[in-house]
Formats: structure tokens, C-alpha cells, sequence
């Protein structure tokens, strides 16, 4: 089971403002990416909208509240709403993430982080193999940026994740960004951190912006904000990564402050850019 | 929470205190320096408090823009501490809003901020409800005089009223996106209707007894019965235009079949 | 039902389709008759979604006095008076 389709192209994160323009003329993307709880309500605009770009382009669905990293049982329903969603719309890849956001019935909308210990690896892994039986697909899971550490911790997250790669057969969504940033906070290499990374089971790029910050001693505390153009930095993490494992689908986010169409695409356009290099060294 | 789990239960504490504007640290939590990481949880405190805030502030422009955007955040966090989101489709959070800012103590001098939020939350649900054609009038041009009064209608299923003893409509429109605020001068009761028959929202302000008939009809009653209604809720109520309104707005889905039960 | 009024009831579908048929004065009666048509504000129809992204504006100061801002109630004249909000405290 191939855990994702997309194209190795570039795409960008797909935002209702920018339909118009997107529509009003081919563009040089390969795919679009959804949040699916977006896509959950019955009818309307959205689903017009969804339903029009998927004629024109491959389609990631990208979920945000399954809480796969969850002390609980999935929430069967949701998973009821994610299978039909995929089903309807068919796309090329369906991913979530490492983390949890709902406690009890309490949706807290935020990508929370958890410990990495013997027990916490078996409940993902669980939790990994619902989601892909129930959807009938293989999954992407992505590794998240974290501000925190927690002291029980006694997996290396690279390992965690490699585990439940290998004991449920789901591919990974690399965000290059999420590397970044928690590199920075937990004063790590992210160099290092893709060195230990399965790079062969990555099916995605996430590359993004963030925001910069200290904490209380003074030490940098970078926020995955999604609220800026792809830095430097991360522009190069993610060079390095297409130098080692060749062209992937790379979606550039942007959820806060969202520019105006022209913008983004000149930032898809960018790691398209990337990617061609890569594919003509491929060739050649 | 799970009778497996051999981890203490990290998850309660943190989700407790992630959804308090202060106070400990949840247990457990470390930084590369070993300091306590006060700021690092509390960016997770400001994602998940300010983020709903900012959620629900996305789906009351209007009312944001009627008590500004500091109060209406103070508002919003005051909720989401005591109502937050039970489900992870964010597109439902805020439906029972109005009804918590109507009893909101600090909003008491705008009485009529809580009908305008209804009239937001009609609009997202609409915005969201299932698509199906409206009638066409033309079905009707073939119903036998004799035939009228009995006639029953299935309202659109993106169908909402709100009524008002403010002028809500006014008040709405002044306070969306390309209004303008000012004076109003007869401070009169208004009813919206809120409908998407195809892939645009409208909201109509409704003509005297409008409400009412709509509601009826709504409600399973005949076209005389409904009539009826609009008659007893005002002596202005017309028929004819109320009529022209509702078909050429697109409130009914369809001709009933049969009554109901 | 008397027979008077389903009459009357009939007569009013026909006046209702007769202005619906007329396709030059369809928006025009519809203005009339019911009041204003607003459409075309989608965009804030759509609701809180939901994010991947974290939030860097920290804007949540725990226990303090919000102070009242004025809105656009602050200028609408109403038999309230303009908009007076009271502060909110944060609940202990």
C-alpha cells in the first residue's frame, strides 16, 4: 500500500479567498491541500469549491483533529467523517499529525505534544492502524513542532516515529518548518534531526513560516505560525533533504495573514523550482 | 484514562491547565535547560485560548465590529473557558453564543448585540446546510383554485428566522462587511429571514406577519392556516407580497406531499 | 375554510406568480415586497475553521481588566444610548 499518490510537484495550502484567482487561469501547481474539518459541513461554498479544484488538480486532505496522539480511544465518529470524506473526494493522500488536540469530548483545536515512552509509541501505533483500516488507505504522519519537552520521554522522536512506520506501514509528511522550529527550541541540530529521520517513507513536504520569540532565561522559543514567507533556513533544510531523497510533493502553508494569491504561488513557484532542479540531476 | 495505560495520565492535567488563563504548571513538563517552561506552555494556553477566541471572532464579524475587537475577545475567552468547543468541525462552535452573551452582564447596554449574533449564526448554518434546488414557482401555476388554501410547503432546509424586537436587520447591515454604522432613526422591531437557495446567503428583512407565516408553514400548517398566522401577528400582513417574497427568495424546497403528521 | 376566502388565498398565488413571471420586475418586486436582499458576504458566512498553525500574538493577559473599547456601538444612536460596555474581569 503506497502511503501517497500526490505528485512530485509543488502545491500550496487551499484558502477560500484565493478560489477567483486560482480559477481564473491554469496554474503551475501540482496540488491543492485541505484541512478536512473544513470540509464537514453539508453542503455550500465550500464543497462547490473543493469539488471545482478537484476537476484541475491532485487533492491532499489534510486532517487537524483526529488526535491520533491521544490518551483515548479515537473518536469513532470523526473517523466516520473522515472515511466519507475520502471517499467523496478521492484524494491523492490523507495525513494527520503526531499530537493530540481533544481530551474527553474537549477540543482544544491545537497540535498539543506528548511524551515519547514504550507506552505512548504502542497507543499511536494503535491508533495508526484504526485509522488506515477504517479509511482503507495508508496514511501520512507528521512530525510536530513542540515547545516543550516532557521528562518521561525516552524515545527520540526520529525512533518514535520510525517505530510506528515500521509496525504500521504509514508513510510521513516531513515539515521541514516543524523541524526548524523545534530544533531551535530544544537547543538540538536539525541537521541531526533529518539525518535520523526515515527519509525513504516521507510521501510530503510541509515548508512554512514561523514566528520568533524568547522565553523567560532568554532562549529562542520559535512559534510554527504559519504567518510568514518560507525562511531561509528552512529553505535550506529543505534543499538538503531534496538533494538526499529527490523530488516529493512540497506544500507551502500559510494560515495566518494570508497574502494575496500572487504571493503564495511565487513561494510554490520557489520550491517547484527546487524540485525541477532536482529531477534534472535525477535524469541526468 | 485507559485501563492500559502505564503512563501517568499527562494528558488530563495538561488539557485542564492548557484551558486556564493561569496557574501551575502541569506536571511532567521540562526544557532543554531545565528550567520550569513557563512561556512554553504558554504559548499552547495562547494557541488554544486566543485560537478559539479568534474562531469565534471569525464567525461574528459583525458583533465584533459592534462592541470592538478587545471586548469581543474578552467576551469570546470568558466562553470558550466555560463552553468550549465538543467536537473537532469548528463550523457548529459559537451556535448557543447569542444565547450566553444575552445573559453576558457586561454587554447589558447593547440588548440588541445577542439577535445580530443570531443573525450570524443563521448565516454560517446556512453557509454549511445541504444544497437542494429551490421550488420553481412555476409548479404551483397548475394547483386548482379550490386547491390553495390546503397547499403545504417544505421550507428550504437553509431556512432561519430570527426575530427582533430591535431593528436587527439594520443593525446587522450597518455592521457587515461593506456597511456603514450610523444613526438609526425608528428603532423598530425587525424579523430576518436568512436562506441560501443556490450558493449565495441573503438575509431579508421581512414584511409585518412575515415571520409568523413562515414559521407556520414551517411548522406543517396549510397555506390558509399559515395565512392565518401572518393575519393574527399584524393587521398589515399581505399575503400576496408575502407570497412573491418567499418564492422568489427561495423558502420552500418544495410542495409537501400529503400532510404532515 | 369559507369559500371567500379561498378565493381571496388564490387570487393572492396568482398575483404572487404573475410578478414572479415578469422577469424585469422579479428583483424589483422582490425589493418591495420583502425588504432588503443582502448577499454577497460569503467570506464571514463561512465560520471558524480550524488550524495546523500556532498563534504568536499573545494576546491573553491573565486577570486583568479589560478595558472597554468603543465599537461601532459607541456611534449608532439607540434608546440605549451609545454603547456603554461595562469592563470584564476575568473570573478568579
Amino acid at each position: 500500500m503506497k502511503p501517497s499518490n500526490l505528485p512530485a510537484g509543488a502545491g500550496v495550502g487551499f484558502k477560500p479567498q484565493h478560489f477567483g484567482a486560482i480559477t481564473a487561469e491554469p496554474q503551475p501547481l501540482a496540488f491543492f491541500e485541505v484541512h478536512a474539518e473544513n470540509y464537514m459541513g453539508a453542503g455550500g461554498l465550500p464543497h462547490a469549491q473543493l469539488a471545482r479544484l478537484r476537476q484541475d488538480y491532485a487533492l491532499s486532505i489534510h486532517g487537524v483533529g483526529l488526535s491520533i496522539g491521544a490518551d483515548q480511544v479515537l473518536d469513532g465518529a470523526h473517523l466516520a467523517r473522515l472515511k466519507a470524506l475520502c471517499d467523496r473526494y478521492q484524494p491523492e493522500s490523507f495525513s494527520e499529525h503526531l499530537a493530540w488536540s481533544s481530551h474527553g469530548d474537549v477540543f482544544l483545536n491545537d497540535l498539543l505534544p506528548l511524551p515519547y515512552t514504550e507506552a505512548t509509541l504502542a497507543r499511536v501505533i494503535e491508533h495508526v492502524d484504526r485509522v488506515q483500516t477504517t479509511l482503507g488507505r495508508a496514511m501520512l504522519l507528521e512530525n510536530p513542532a513542540t515547545y516543550l519537552l516532557f521528562a518521561e520521554s525516552t524515545i527520540p522522536e526520529t525512533e518514535f516515529l520510525a517505530d510506528v512506520v515500521r509496525r504500521t506501514g504509514c508513510g510521513l509528511l516531513l515539515d521541514v518548518n516543524n523541524v526548524f522550529v523545534a530544533a531551535t527550541n530544544h537547543h538540538r541540530s536539525a541537521e541531526d534531526y533529518l539525518a535520523a529521520f526515515p527519509l525513504d517513507r516521507v510521501g510530503e513536504i510541509h515548508l512554512a513560516g514561523h514566528e520568533a520569540d524568547t522565553d523567560e532565561i532568554g532562549a529562542p522559543l520559535l512559534i510554527d505560525a504559519h504567518s510568514t514567507p518560507v525562511p531561509d533556513p528552512v529553505w535550506a533544510l529543505y534543499a538538503s533533504v531534496i538533494a538526499r531523497i529527490g523530488p516529493v510533493a512540497s506544500l507551502v502553508e500559510w494560515d495566518n495573514d494570508v497574502p494575496d494569491w500572487p504571493v503564495l504561488r511565487r513561494e510554490a513557484e520557489a520550491a517547484g523550482r527546487v524540485l525541477a532542479a532536482s529531477a534534472k540531476r535525477v535524469a541526468a | 484514562m485507559q485501563p492500559f495505560l502505564a503512563v501517568p495520565d499527562r494528558q488530563s492535567g495538561f488539557a485542564a491547565a492548557v484551558m486556564q488563563v493561569a496557574g501551575p504548571l502541569p506536571d511532567g513538563l521540562t526544557a532543554w535547560h531545565g528550567q520550569p517552561p513557563e512561556a512554553r506552555f504558554s504559548v499552547y494556553r495562547n494557541n488554544v485560548q486566543a485560537g478559539l477566541a479568534r474562531a469565534l471572532a471569525s464567525r461574528f464579524p459583525a458583533g465584533e465590529r459592534i462592541v470592538g475587537p478587545d471586548f469581543f475577545a474578552a467576551m469570546a475567552r470568558t466562553y470558550v473557558e466555560l463552553h468550549p468547543p465538543r467536537s473537532p468541525v469548528l463550523l457548529g462552535y459559537g451556535d448557543d453564543f447569542p444565547d450566553f452573551v444575552a445573559a453576558f452582564e457586561p454587554a447589558a447596554s447593547v440588548p440588541y448585540l445577542a439577535d445580530v449574533l443570531r443573525i450570524e449564526v443563521a448565516r454560517s448554518r446556512a453557509y454549511h446546510a445541504a444544497d437542494l434546488p429551490p421550488l420553481d414557482p412555476a409548479e404551483l401555476a397548475d394547483i386548482p383554485p379550490e386547491a390553495v388554501g390546503a397547499l403545504r410547503f417544505r421550507l428550504h432546509p437553509t431556512v432561519h428566522l430570527v426575530r427582533s424586537p430591535h431593528p436587527v436587520v439594520t443593525i446587522w447591515t450597518m455592521n457587515a462587511e461593506g456597511g456603514e454604522p450610523g444613526p438609526i432613526d425608528d428603532w423598530l422591531g425587525e424579523d430576518a429571514l436568512v436562506v441560501r437557495p443556490h450558493l449565495a446567503v441573503a438575509v431579508h428583512r421581512l414584511p409585518s406577519g412575515g415571520a409568523a407565516f413562515i414559521a407556520a408553514l414551517g411548522d406543517g400548517a396549510t397555506l390558509a392556516e399559515a395565512a392565518e398566522a401572518g393575519a393574527v401577528a399584524s393587521d398589515h400582513f399581505d399575503l400576496a407580497a408575502n407570497l412573491t417574497g418567499a418564492l422568489s427568495s427561495g423558502v420552500f424546497s418544495r410542495i409537501a406531499e400529503g400532510r404532515f403528521p | 375554510m369559507s369559500r371567500n376566502h379561498g378565493v381571496a388565498l388564490a387570487a393572492s398565488l396568482a398575483a404572487a406568480l404573475t410578478l414572479l413571471s415578469l422577469p424585469a420586475s422579479a428583483d424589483e418586486a422582490k425589493e418591495k415586497c420583502w425588504g432588503v436582499a443582502l448577499k454577497g458576504q460569503n467570506d464571514c458566512a463561512a465560520g471558524p475553521g480550524t488550524t495546523c498553525a500556532g498563534t504568536s500574538k499573545v494576546d491573553y493577559q491573565g486577570n486583568s481588566w479589560k478595558l472597554v473599547p468603543a465599537g461601532s456601538c459607541a456611534t449608532m444612536q439607540t434608546p440605549f444610548g451609545p454603547g456603554s460596555l461595562m469592563p470584564i474581569k476575568r473570573p478568579a
